[in-house]
């Protein structure tokens, strides 16, 4: 079974259809990348599968026990994180809330994942520094070691290199990969990049109001789709 | 030294200082989360929605003029919260709106009845022997439940105020929290109005989250600072208001000001000294 699922979704944004009928599924390891235009719904989609916007018609199922709290996000920054007075422990450590039920405080264990997350992703050196001083590709490892602290099974990025210069954007999507390749992490990534995408995922969804396709990243660039923005590359 | 031992020998000064450094404690541990969240006027239109609610409970004769007050108030908070959060009108012209509506009820109703009194004032603008034993004992109760309720939630506090929507993504329930937080702030604000009146109160949310920032740069540091700086301010500014005989809530927004300048000047000359290890 898929460890998430889309039958037949449609969402709508302020009484407008932004999507219609989608169907499509990931599995455990895949590393989808949503791509479209602005406005094309891939946000709203994100929302739909982390939980926070009902659909308006289909479903989207969740398999093999995947639960809320086992899923890791790297939301886009907002102006107000930006100048937030953390320590890079207390940020990763947040995402380990869900782990805690209805305990008030951390435990052990959970102080221990936040460590590993952040030797993990390499900012040791950072973890006592003010997550307002570090420069935003810092800020975005800090909320992937924070994601990971959430997660071990699935990750879903919603734009994680908006922002960063081209070395950090080359980061950050090796990063990605690794945890995708070595830790079988399941990725889903909305993205703007169709160039990476295309470099890096494994199944792409492209939105689009009338024609919107979901297949692995082969066919996508057999496609008429792919074939169109990568004729003039060839 | 001896006017301030002096001081503390009225009984009603005893009052002040432990229900005012009560207040303040319990406003300054919520505007952290308030002011990160962008929420900090929030507490500005809570006020003013107390002050509509205090005139009215003067008009009509209540008995417990705060106990009539308390749940409008409430009532309020999760109303703006909730506009905040989803409306067409933005969340600040929101509460622009109705804190200036509530203003002007409340002062509809008061000249319309038993007039501008000194009662009226005082909600206002704030006394210092507004405070009776009844209230002191509300402040007690209600500070122990802040600060409760603040240890209790305080990670979930940081989650929510850190970043919402990965909060409920990962399954917390953001909503609950937010209310919690609202809930507090409500009671906060409609217990310490009297005192420090309607159109001050919402500093003490303010003032120290804001100072602690210049010079913090930990949640826990900032949360602890606050604390400190607001219980201090408060009992500083209860001295200048005792001696200068001026207003106690305006005595202590002058002190936070103060101490906010103080604060801003170390914050940018430590940052400059960091700049300089870093260039080093």
């Amino acid at each position: 079974m898929a460890l998430i699922g889309c039958n037949q979704v449609s969402f709508s944004y302020e009484n407008t259809g932004v999507i219609k009928n989608l169907s499509f599924e990931v599995n455990e390891g895949d590393y989808l990348c949503i791509v479209g235009e602005n406005g094309s719904g891939k946000s709203t989609l994100m929302k739909g599968l982390l939980g926070l916007k009902a659909p308006a018609d289909g479903k989207i199922t969740r398999g093999d026990g995947l639960k809320a709290n086992e899923i890791g996000y790297l939301p886009q920054q907002t102006p107000a994180q930006k100048d937030f007075p953390a320590s890079v422990y207390e940020v990763v450590l947040s995402g380990r809330l869900n782990s805690c039920g209805f305990m008030p405080f951390y435990s052990k264990i959970d102080k221990q994942a936040a460590l590993d997350n952040i030797k993990r992703l390499g900012i040791e050196h950072l973890s006592k520094r003010s997550y307002r001083d570090l420069s935003g590709g810092q800020q975005q490892r800090v909320l992937l070691a924070r994601a990971l602290c959430a997660s071990k099974k699935i990750l879903l990025l919603d734009e994680p290199v908006t922002g960063l210069d081209p070395i950090v954007t080359e980061e950050m999507y090796r990063l990605i990969e690794e945890l995708n390749k070595k830790e079988r992490i399941t990725i889903i990534m909305v993205s703007h990049d169709i160039q990476s995408s295309v470099k890096y995922a494994s199944h792409i969804l492209h939105l689009d109001a009338g024609d919107t396709f979901f297949g692995t990243t082969a066919d996508y660039m057999q496609s008429a789709k792919g074939k169109y923005f990568f004729a003039e590359g060839k | 030294m001896e006017e301030i031992l002096k001081m503390f020998s009225y009984s009603f000064i005893v009052r002040a200082v432990i229900g005012g450094s009560l207040i303040s404690l319990c406003a300054a541990l919520l505007g952290v989360s308030l002011v990160l969240k962008r929420y900090s006027m929030i507490g500005d239109g809570l006020s003013h929605v107390g002050f509509g609610a205090l005139a009215i409970a003067a008009a009509v004769n209540v008995a417990s003029p705060l106990e009539f007050a308390i749940p409008i108030v409430v009532i309020a908070a999760f109303f703006l919260l909730r506009i905040s959060g989803s409306s067409k009108i933005k969340g600040d012209s929101a509460i622009a709106i109705i804190s200036t509506a509530a203003l002007a009820i409340g002062i509809m109703v008061a000249t319309m009845t038993t007039g501008m009194n000194t009662d009226i004032n005082s909600y206002l603008f704030g006394s210092v022997i507004a405070m009776s034993q009844k209230d002191i004992v509300i402040c007690i109760v209600l500070s122990v439940i802040v600060i409760v309720m603040y240890i209790l939630f305080y990670n979930k506090i940081f989650a929510v105020t850190f970043d919402e929507n990965f909060a409920k993504a990962t399954g917390t329930k953001a909503g609950i929290y937010n209310m919690i937080i609202a809930l507090l702030t409500a009671l906060t604000i409609t217990v310490g109005m009297k005192m420090m009146g309607s159109l001050l109160i919402s500093s003490l949310i303010i003032f120290p989250a804001i100072t602690s920032m210049r010079v913090c740069r930990r949640f826990k540091s900032v949360v602890i600072c606050s604390a400190v700086i607001a219980v201090v301010c408060s009992v500083a500014g209860l001295i200048v208001s005792y001696r200068c005989n001026t207003p106690v809530g305006a005595s202590i927004v002058i002190v936070n000001v103060g101490v906010l300048l103080i604060f801003t000047a170390i914050g940018s000359v430590s940052d400059r000294i960091g700049a300089r290890k870093f260039a080093a």
